[in-house]
């Protein structure tokens, strides 16, 4: 956590500007962390007795407007001229119009070191609006960290009012959406302040699996700050505003001597392409948070209520005849997942999440007749579609946040196997391939799998297959399941054997085809690719009322 | 698919399967023409071959064939253009009769003389026709022979300016005079009386002797505001030979025909008829038999102009079958059996107005078309209206390659009066879904809706001469402008509607706050428009730019197609994307148009947003896997267009073709096949 100093220093121009208070001693009009003159007992008694005089109304009224303007006109000017809106803009962008109830609007931080008791340094409601409203309709609770108040630094009253939203979420059973733009902790008020990140670390675990919870990182989130939105389902960031880092470049610099700058270190592209630490980047603020409304769409409100059905203008009984042709003769030639995708689901309307990581898998979320789906599946066109680490950890922990909200997951497999190669294999494939096939056995909710192509090896199993309780699987036509592809089998079986082209043949003929599987029943049919919209869509009305208990157990233990 | 609706009776033949051709016909050709004969030999009963390269497996014609072969690879001179393999499928297969389309090898008289070896009939005329009316020079000396009008003109040298002044009587005037050493159009003179002969003389002269060294002058017939109008002929090998009317071809662009109509707006019967006797006189003198094209040059007093004979089936003959009701296959398959025509002149009527246009996959805002490829993500004829036809040969999912031709379709309407057949033309545009590659209905659409071209005053010269600064796209008057913004803002308030009408829940409001009244802000090109939407029911009265647009609809969100009715109008708009910030594109009166609806709130905070200056990657092209580099497409110099395949990556047994993300030219390349590239290496820099 005292690493969240420095970098709030190197990351908000604000902080910087502070420094030189400390040394001139002058007093700091809005969002100070510090000013050192010493205050005395009597003139925070006159300070009490000069408000005196106002009514109770009037008092109510002033703070209440004091809450509206955060730090004041002069830091929202900053603000806005950061190309970032304010906390209140992003509420109230976020949220239906005239939606949302505030609470904790008189809350103020209690310090009273470094002069923070003075009058100038209380800002009603402290550095977070915090709140409940609604997105189309639907229940969410919000907090929006406040920049322009301590440059949205945690103090032990900011933690205490976002825990209590968390806790009404949980109570009610209803998402929690966090705005993140904080300079870290509040260093006046040391070790309250991280005592107020592990409350809400506390709520972030404890509400996982029980209320959706999103993050949308549109400033500074470093030091212990980032494991709040790490412990999220979905952390979004806005592309140039926002930046997640452990440590800032400062002391990266002090400690290893590396040269990096913020957006290298921990900006939007960074944690989309790089780390996968984001789910999914965005322009700006507006961008951000109209994505964010849509996305809202997909989420059911908690693990107590049903995947949501929206209107549906587009027919469960369409076909696609595209899809006929869409899988190329040649084994070897890539086609695009996301076209398959796009034309099977509602509307070709497709909010894939990671869109930039581990491209060779593609997860998101999407609608079939109306129903909320999460759909996976092997990108050929990216690295054939193989498994490796990084795809193998992006698809469970999707499946498993499917899982846990009750949204059926589809999956489309045309997977050559595992990455080979010390790389993987150094970097742990073993135990990270377990993480997806861990999170497709574990799953209770229905499973819908299309095998388009390949199917082979282990992968096969892993990929929502028949094995690990597959509801519904499917096999197009295309599809070859088979432990390996047929070059690489048939030197085994027939080593040494002249023929290799006549063997490789008989393989092909013998098991680079859908009947393999089928005539054993680890495929339920073999489908026409066109009229795939349609059986998945009816298979979804039968499989809604599908019932599945694991055994019981304190909890599961994923191979982490 | 290329269905001609059925219920229009299109060609007025009665199929008459009594008579006998052949068992089984192959088709040298792929795409909508290879389809568009197959229909005609299905309806024949005759059986029917499709050939095909490897990456067309799956193609429509190969699906509609009775048979396929698989001739070769991508690249047409190792498939469509290969005769070996070509011939070995004709005897493969034991097809009587080969059916060449147009292009590839319906030219070819090494070709047809293959075929006759072998016994085969060439549908199409005798190798002598195509050797004559091959080449250029002979095929204007036969025209001129056979009395048919060539260019007059002389070449030579002039001594004085009344010579001159007396071989421009003779030819007629305007005339163009130039230094026959000069190329093109270089110090070309136009003179249209005697005065200006002399003129033009003196300059031309000295310029000859001074920049060339040579004395002779070209003097020839100047074609002002040339139209290419040219006439079909349907010969058979018994001397009898018939002109089919004519088919206007003057829309052009680099000298590719984009739209064309039947009959021509300019022709009189006197003109019509002295155009179609010489074009059967020119047939005659070569005994050409089967259906041929002989193009003219017509100038503004009418004059007509021998320019070439195409020994083939059009492209553009579906014009032609609408007005006189034949099938033009049925007549060359029965002409290629021997049959005599059945037809007399007198029987070919005009019946009504024909239109085609061209559908292509290119970009008209660059040089009126340049080839755009890609995957045909959704596909939907307009063949649900009356009196359309479609020949095509692609449907959703196909790929549009950068091996063969980027037509996409000719899109055909008719009907009793030009007036009509230009309307059903502007329907079947609008209704038309294409999605995937970029298309040139916004510059169809243009052409067949501007008052010049409605009017007839059209030339070979109308694009340049009407988008002399390039084809921008439809230009918005303030009032469909207007209609526009209101349809882009009531499209934007149903799909925020719809976002409520969520079910499942029993938490949800049972009633969310009724809204009908919306304050927005819509943002097209450089304005911004603030305007206030009110609903009810189906209607928006939508009141921007200090007008009021009512605008209903069925709102179906799933549908690319929009029908609205706007201020009582009914407009077929079209949704090309919309996105969850608002982001609208819609295709109107045929071009699309970049929306962005915010709220007002949401554009308020909106103008507080940074403009970004987008990164561009798209000049370096790094390996995105490691592998093998397996093929190089490109080398320094080329221009490779957006989508174009730049190299073949081979990894975990899987080709990875990596393409070109918008037009350049390459710069250099840093692999070669064979190679093994690791994750980031740069290959291929663009420019």
């Amino acid at each position: 956590m005292m690493a969240a100093f420095s970098v709030a220093r190197s990351s908000c121009g604000l902080i910087n500007g502070l420094r030189t208070s400390f040394r001139s001693l002058a007093p700091v009009k809005h969002g100070a962390v510090a000013a050192a003159v010493p205050q005395t007992n009597l003139r925070r008694d006159c300070r009490w007795y000069s408000v005196s005089h106002l009514s109770v109304k009037e008092r109510i009224d002033k703070k209440r407007t004091a809450a509206l303007v955060g730090g004041g006109q002069k830091r929202i000017d900053a603000q806005h001229k950061r190309g970032k809106l304010t906390a209140r803009e992003r509420v109230e962008l976020l949220l239906d119009p005239e939606s949302f109830v505030e609470s904790d609007m008189f809350v103020e931080h209690r310090c009273s070191d470094f002069g923070m008791e003075q009058d100038s340094n209380k800002f009603p409601g402290d550095s977070v609006v915090t709140g409940r409203g609604r997105i189309n309709g639907r229940l969410v609770y919000v907090f929006s960290q406040d920049f322009t108040v301590f440059g949205g630094s945690l103090s032990g009253a900011h933690a205490q009012k976002i825990c209590k939203i968390m806790d009404q979420a949980m109570t009610v059973g209803a998402p929690v959406i966090g705005l993140n733009d904080s300079g870290g902790a509040r260093i006046q008020e040391g070790v309250e302040s991280l005592a107020g990140y592990a409350d809400i670390f506390l709520r972030n675990v404890l509400a996982s699996g029980v209320v959706p919870q999103i993050s949308l990182i549109m400033g500074p989130c470093a030091g212990g700050a980032v494991y709040s939105p790490a412990l999220t389902d979905f952390t979004f960031m806005v592309k140039d505003t926002s930046y997640l880092f452990i440590t800032g470049p400062d002391v990266v610099k002090s400690v290893t001597n590396e040269d990096v700058t913020q957006e290298e270190l921990g900006g939007a592209k960074t944690h989309t392409t790089v780390s996968g630490v984001a789910h999914h980047a965005f322009e700006n603020d507006v961008e951000a948070l109209l994505n964010m409304r849509e996305f809202f769409n997909f989420l059911p409100l908690s693990n107590q209520d049903p995947a949501p059905i929206r209107e549906s203008h587009d027919p469960s009984d369409r076909l696609v005849p595209s899809l006929d042709t869409i899988v190329p003769f040649e084994t070897t030639k890539a086609y695009d997942m996301l076209d398959i995708i796009q034309t099977i689901v509602d509307e070709r309307d497709f909010f894939e999440i990671m869109p930039n990581y581990a491209k060779n898998i593609v997860v998101g979320f999407a609608r079939m007749n109306g129903r909320t789906v999460g759909i996976v599946g092997n990108q050929p066109k990216v690295a054939s579609g193989c498994l490796d680490i990084n795809s193998s950890v992006k698809g469970a922990r999707f499946v498993r946040f499917c899982d846990a909200f009750n949204i059926p997951i589809i999956t489309f497999v045309d997977v050559p196997g595992f990455l080979p190669g010390t790389a993987q294999e150094y970097g742990g494939i073993i135990r990270h391939g377990a993480k997806l096939l861990y999170a497709f056995a574990e799953a209770t909710v229905p499973k819908i799998t299309v095998i388009t192509r390949k199917a082979y090896g282990g992968a096969y199993d892993v990929m929502s297959s028949k094995h690990l309780r597959g509801d519904v699987n499917y096999a197009w036509p295309s599809a070859e399941v088979a432990v390996m592809g047929a070059k690489g089998a048939v030197q085994i079986i027939f080593r040494g054997k002249e023929n290799q082209a006549e063997a490789e043949a008989e393989y092909v003929e013998k098991f680079a085809n859908p009947f393999p599987a089928a005539v054993r029943g680890f495929v339920d049919d073999i489908i026409e690719p066109s009229t795939t919209r349609k059986k998945i869509c009816r298979d979804l009305e039968v499989l809604a009322s599908k019932k599945q208990v694991n055994p019981w157990k304190k909890h599961a233990n994923i191979p982490l | 698919m290329c269905c001609a609706v059925h219920r229009n009776a299109q060609y007025s033949t009665v199929y008459n399967t009594s008579e006998k051709t052949f068992d089984k016909i192959l088709i040298a050709n792929r795409g909508e023409i290879a389809c568009r004969v197959i229909k005609t030999c299905k309806k024949m009963g005759i059986k029917t071959v499709a050939v095909h390269s490897d990456v067309d497996s799956s193609a429509v014609h190969v699906k509609m064939a009775d048979e396929a072969v698989c001739v070769g690879p991508a690249p047409t001179n190792k498939s469509y253009l290969n005769m070996d393999a070509i011939m070995d499928a004709i005897r493969a297969t034991g097809a009587q009769a080969v059916h060449p389309g147009y292009g590839f090898l319906s030219e070819n008289k090494e070709f047809a003389k293959r075929l006759a070896a072998e016994d085969v009939t060439f549908i199409g005329p005798d190798t002598h026709a195509i050797q004559a009316m091959g080449d250029k020079i002979e095929s204007k000396l036969i025209a001129k022979a056979a009395q048919v009008n060539t260019i007059p003109g002389f070449d030579g040298v002039v001594k004085t300016a009344e010579e001159a002044v007396k071989i421009a009587q003779d030819i007629g005037y305007p005339v163009m005079i130039k230094a026959s050493a000069g190329g093109g159009g270089k110090g070309m003179r136009i003179s249209w009386n005697d005065e200006e002969t002399r003129e033009g003389f003196r300059f031309s002269s000295q310029e000859a002797a001074s920049s060339f060294g040579d004395d002779r002058l070209l003097i020839e017939k100047y074609i002002d505001n040339p139209r290419h109008i040219e006439i079909q002929v349907l010969a058979d090998k018994h001397g009898n030979a018939l002109w089919l009317n004519e088919r206007e071809c003057s829309i052009q662009r680099r000298n590719q025909k984009v739209v064309e109509e039947a009959p021509s707006t300019f022709l009189d019967p006197t003109t019509r008829r002295a155009m179609g006797e010489q074009a059967v006189q020119l047939a005659k003198a070569v005994q050409y038999s089967s259906a041929g094209t002989v193009e003219f040059l017509v100038d503004s007093n009418r004059n007509f102009y021998f320019l070439e004979m195409n020994t083939r089936l059009q492209v553009e003959h579906p014009i032609t079958e609408c007005i006189t009701g034949l099938d033009l296959v049925e007549q060359m398959i029965r002409v290629a059996k021997g049959y005599q025509l059945k037809h007399k002149q007198e029987d070919i009527p005009i019946n009504g107005w024909a239109i085609e246009s061209r559908v292509y996959a290119e970009d008209p805002y660059k040089s009126f078309g340049l080839p755009s490829i890609g995957r045909l993500s959704q596909y939907q004829e307009p063949i649900n209206l009356s009196k359309v036809r479609v020949d095509s040969g692609i449907q959703e999912g196909s790929d549009i390659s950068i091996y063969y031709d980027p037509m996409i379709s000719k899109l055909v309407t008719y009907g009793a009066t030009r007036a009509e057949a230009l309307a059903r033309m502007e329907d079947a545009l609008d209704n038309y879904v294409i999605r995937g590659v970029t298309h040139n209905i916004p510059l169809l659409r243009e052409i067949i809706t501007h008052p010049r071209f409605i009017s007839g005053d059209i030339s070979t010269n109308f694009l340049p001469e009407v988008y002399p600064d390039g084809f921008k796209g439809h230009q918005l008057e303030a009032d469909k402008r207007r209609e526009l913004l209101a349809s882009a803002a009531a499209l934007y308030i149903t799909t925020q509607l719809r976002s409520q009408k969520v079910l499942g829940s029993l938490r949800v409001p049972s009633s969310p706050i009724e809204c009908n009244h919306w304050e927005l802000c819509v943002e097209l090109g450089e304005g911004h428009h603030s305007m206030e939407v009110t609903k009810s029911g189906n209607v928006y009265t939508v009141e921007v730019d200090g007008g009021k647009v009512e605008v209903s609809g069925q709102w179906n969100l799933a549908s690319p197609l929009l029908p609205l009715t706007i201020n009582g109008t009914d407009r077929m708009l079209q949704c090309l994307s919309r996105d969850a910030s608002g982001r609208i594109v819609l295709q109107y009166l045929g071009t699309s148009f970049k929306l962005r609806v915010l709220s007002k709130l949401a554009a308020e905070l909106n103008s507080y947003m940074p403009e970004k200056v987008p990164e561009d990657t798209s000049s370096i092209l790094r390996s995105p896997m490691p592998g093998t580099v397996v093929a190089v497409s490109v080398k320094p110099g080329d221009t490779v267009a957006e989508g174009q395949e730049i190299c073949v990556i081979e990894a975990m047994k899987m080709q990875n073709s990596l393409t070109a993300v918008r037009q350049a030219k390459v710069k250099n390349v840093h692999c070669k096949p064979g190679e093994t590239v690791g994750e980031g290496d740069l290959l291929v820099e663009l420019e």
